[in-house]
């Protein structure tokens, strides 16, 4: 393996330090190191370093949907936005609901090796929410699952969601929720608002989310089990997610970006591009999750990376996909939301987009601190360069981003995955092992 | 006026006076012997119907032949929509043939937005209704035929009383309706029982509520929605019966209107439902009238967007910094 010296850089944005990695760990950190005479100089003056980043919540959509993203594709983007683990949803086709599925796409993430892809188990058969899927042998598997999810449906029936949480306690295991009440939410097109009514939108009541935040939140009380709420969207449930806390439930949350930075006005341009669920709320909606993620009532930001092809959003709003890219923006956008607005530091970040979420994913060797001995996962950002972001350049196989053409206030410059470079100066490091695997 | 009309609430109260008055110059042109004007000679009008509407769609081709445009008439049903296109690949056909107005009713809210803002076409574009979003030109011929009978014909609706009743929720007729008539100052209420008024609608330039009787006695005008049967299924009424007693205009209602008022109904009708029969056939009902004046309203539409000339639409594309919390 490669040994590198990355000079200069800033961990956490703290003082200025040379960090050298040599067989996959970091193996010198401090000033005045004596090199090794063969390694590599990365020149990181000033950059802050962040252990590598780590997604709670990303769509690669292989198996089945490859016009959309590859695991291979998908690992790109998540190299490029300074990502070295992304925890795969189950919704693919066929559902990753068992142990075949999910050990298919841990070996699509080994083959493409750019970054940890740790697959997400269905909580239920083929996301039906009417069976259990076979938790035990997916927690049993190659891949090694220990989070579980029917994003993009809810387990909304109280039972089926009382023995998921009580089933997985036995692997450690945890049931990662998409709270949406099906019934309230029937055809829902944005935000229950003034707007929705004058737009002649069908509206996706806050309430819907909130209702069943509530209850599985007092079922994870009563059951005594671990439950984490996917990308929490309302001021109402940030209360709710306050008061489980508060009492010692055993309960952690993730937002995504854009609901950090994205308002529901968009929508009066009826451009799909903007259309994504749970959909984008009001500005209040917006500085409820800021001050939650600033005091840790939401643990981590989680990207909900959900790439479509063009002709799913290049149409009428009701036709169009729900969802955005989000791999490659992420940090900028929480740069925006959170560092430009005083409301938290780099430190916050590596605790909300690495710390936490490798810790809730139970990830071993990821979200380590940067010290000697541990893990060379590191993510620089370059803070003297502004991303624009130019869908065209993305990695992702989709183009579907909100925020084209818009100036995000930091460039992710460099990913280390393993020790390896995966990133250098913004530009992937092609791979040796890319030339196999998947086309 | 904008390039297109997607709203009423592209209407400000000099543009909203001036179709009104235009549809006033070519309703007493057009009633001669010989209907047809040659203003739009060599135009070409598509009517773009992604929904049955036989009644809007003969409205806007009468519209535009009198008017001596040339029509194509491009319905969804056993055409290549039917097979899949999509609404871009649609409109770049019809960009290629050289559409100068597209007039399109879809069942999507926004897709007029959509056709007129995403580069696909180059011409105008008529919104004649989508989904549950507006219906500007249906609003205009309301006003124009509210202005008829209680206005002298000319002006605006100053100070007149509209309660409009039933499904606001679903509707695109109330929406645009709303917006219009406060543009031309007139006080709207919407009546309706609370599961078919929209969220926040308190934000409306109009009042609300729940009971008829109370708006009927100082009314200038009422217009009764259509409301679909199927809705009690999904539970925003129990029965017909029930929506019919509390909120359908029978003669003992329409008896306690001033002498004055008219009743109105954008159709097609459930007789029975929210409107008597003998109501609808009443002396006091414009319904008739609403779609001869939309003949001559939508003929003032496309002759302002097409041959007036008074371009220079306010860009709606760059809504980035609008949505982003600050």
């Amino acid at each position: 393996m490669t040994t590198y010296v990355i000079r200069g850089s800033r961990p956490l944005a703290g003082s200025n330090v040379d960090i050298v990695i040599s067989d996959g760990v970091i193996s010198a950190m401090g000033t005045d190191l004596v090199v090794p005479a063969d390694a590599t100089e990365i020149s990181a003056h000033d950059h802050i370093a962040l252990p590598g980043l780590v997604d709670l919540h990303t769509h690669l959509r292989e198996p089945g949907r490859e016009d959309a993203e590859t695991v291979r594709s998908g690992s790109q983007a998540a190299a490029a936005g300074g990502y070295t683990a992304v925890c795969a949803m189950a919704n693919t086709n066929p559902v990753a609901d068992t142990a075949g599925t999910v050990e298919q796409v841990w070996r699509l993430g080994q083959q493409a090796g750019l970054v940890h892809v740790q697959p997400i188990g269905a909580v239920t058969t083929g996301l039906e929410g009417t069976q259990l899927a076979e938790l035990g042998a997916m927690a049993d598997s190659a891949a090694c699952v220990r989070i579980f999810s029917d994003d993009g449906k809810c387990v909304h029936d109280a039972v089926l969601m009382r023995r998921a949480l009580e089933y997985v306690k036995a692997f450690d295991g945890v049931i990662a929720q998409h709270a949406q009440e099906p019934r309230l939410t029937e055809d829902a097109q944005m935000n229950e608002s003034a707007l929705s009514g004058v737009l002649g939108l069908r509206g996706w009541p806050a309430v819907a989310e909130e209702a069943i935040i509530a209850r599985d939140v007092l079922l994870a009380d009563h059951v005594g089990s671990r439950l984490h709420v996917c990308h929490v969207s309302t001021a109402g449930s940030v209360e709710i997610i306050r008061w489980a806390k508060s009492r010692g439930i055993d309960v952690t949350a993730e937002v995504t970006p854009h609901h950090l930075l994205l308002t529901e006005e968009l929508v009066r341009s009826y451009n799909p591009i903007y259309k994504v669920n749970p959909p984008l709320r009001s500005e209040r909606d917006v500085h409820a999750l800021r001050e939650a993620l600033a005091d840790g009532t939401i643990d981590v930001v989680a990207t909900d990376h959900a790439p479509h092809p063009a002709e799913d959003k290049d149409c009428e709003w009701a036709q169009a996909a729900m969802g955005m890219v989000g791999l490659e923006t992420a940090v900028g956008v929480v740069a925006e939301a959170m560092i430009s607005t005083g409301l938290m530091d780099w430190a916050g970040v590596a605790q909300r987009m690495s710390v936490q979420p490798a810790v809730i994913g139970r990830l071993a060797g990821q979200g380590r601190p940067l010290a000697v001995g541990e893990p060379a996962n590191i993510t620089l950002i370059n803070t003297d360069v502004p991303h624009l972001v130019e869908p065209r350049a993305l990695r992702s196989a989709s183009r579907n981003t909100p925020y084209a053409g818009r100036s995000l206030p930091v460039s992710v410059w460099t990913t280390f995955y393993q020790g390896e470079l995966t990133l250098n100066e913004g530009v992937l490091v092609s791979q040796a092992n890319q030339a196999g695997g998947s086309a | 006026m904008n390039r297109h009309l997607l709203s009423a609430a592209d209407l400000n109260h000099d543009d909203a006076l001036l179709v009104l008055d235009t549809a006033a110059e070519l309703a007493a042109l057009t009633d001669r012997a010989v209907k047809k004007l040659p203003t739009l000679r060599g135009r070409t009008v598509v009517n773009l119907f992604y929904e049955d509407s036989t009644r809007t769609r003969i409205s806007f081709e009468a519209a535009a032949k009198r008017l001596s445009a040339d029509v194509i008439n491009f319905s969804a049903k056993g055409s290549s929509v039917s097979k899949g296109e999509s609404l871009k690949d649609t409109a770049l056909t019809l960009e290629a043939m050289g559409a100068d107005a597209v007039v399109i009713r879809h069942p999507a809210s926004g897709a007029p937005d959509r056709l007129a803002h995403s580069g696909w076409i180059g011409g105008s574009v008529v919104n004649a209704g989508d989904g549950t979003h507006e219906h500007p030109t249906q609003a205009l011929l309301d006003a124009f035929t509210m202005r008829q009978h209680l206005a002298g014909g000319k002006g605006d609706l100053a100070g007149r009383k509209v309660t409009i009743v039933g499904d606001v929720l679903h509707s695109r007729v109330a929406r645009s309706n709303v917006l219009l008539l406060a543009t031309l100052g007139a006080e709207v209420t919407l009546v309706a029982p609370p599961t078919l008024l929209p969220f926040g609608v308190e934000t409306w330039p109009c009042s609300f509520s729940f009971d008829l009787d109370s708006h009927l006695t100082s009314a200038d005008a009422v217009m009764m929605l259509r409301v679909q049967r199927e809705r009690m299924n999904a539970a925003f009424f129990p029965t017909s019966r029930e929506y019919s007693r509390r909120y359908g205009l029978d003669v003992r209602r329409m008896n306690l209107l001033p002498d004055h008022a008219i009743v109105m109904h954008p159709g097609p009708m459930n007789r029975g439902m929210e409107i008597a029969a003998d109501v609808a056939d009443s002396e006091r009902s414009v319904i008739v009238e609403q779609v001869t004046n939309g003949v001559n309203v939508r003929m003032a539409v496309l002759y302002l967007l097409l041959a007036g000339a008074q371009l220079g639409e306010p860009d709606g594309s760059d809504r980035t910094a609008e949505g982003t919390a600050s």
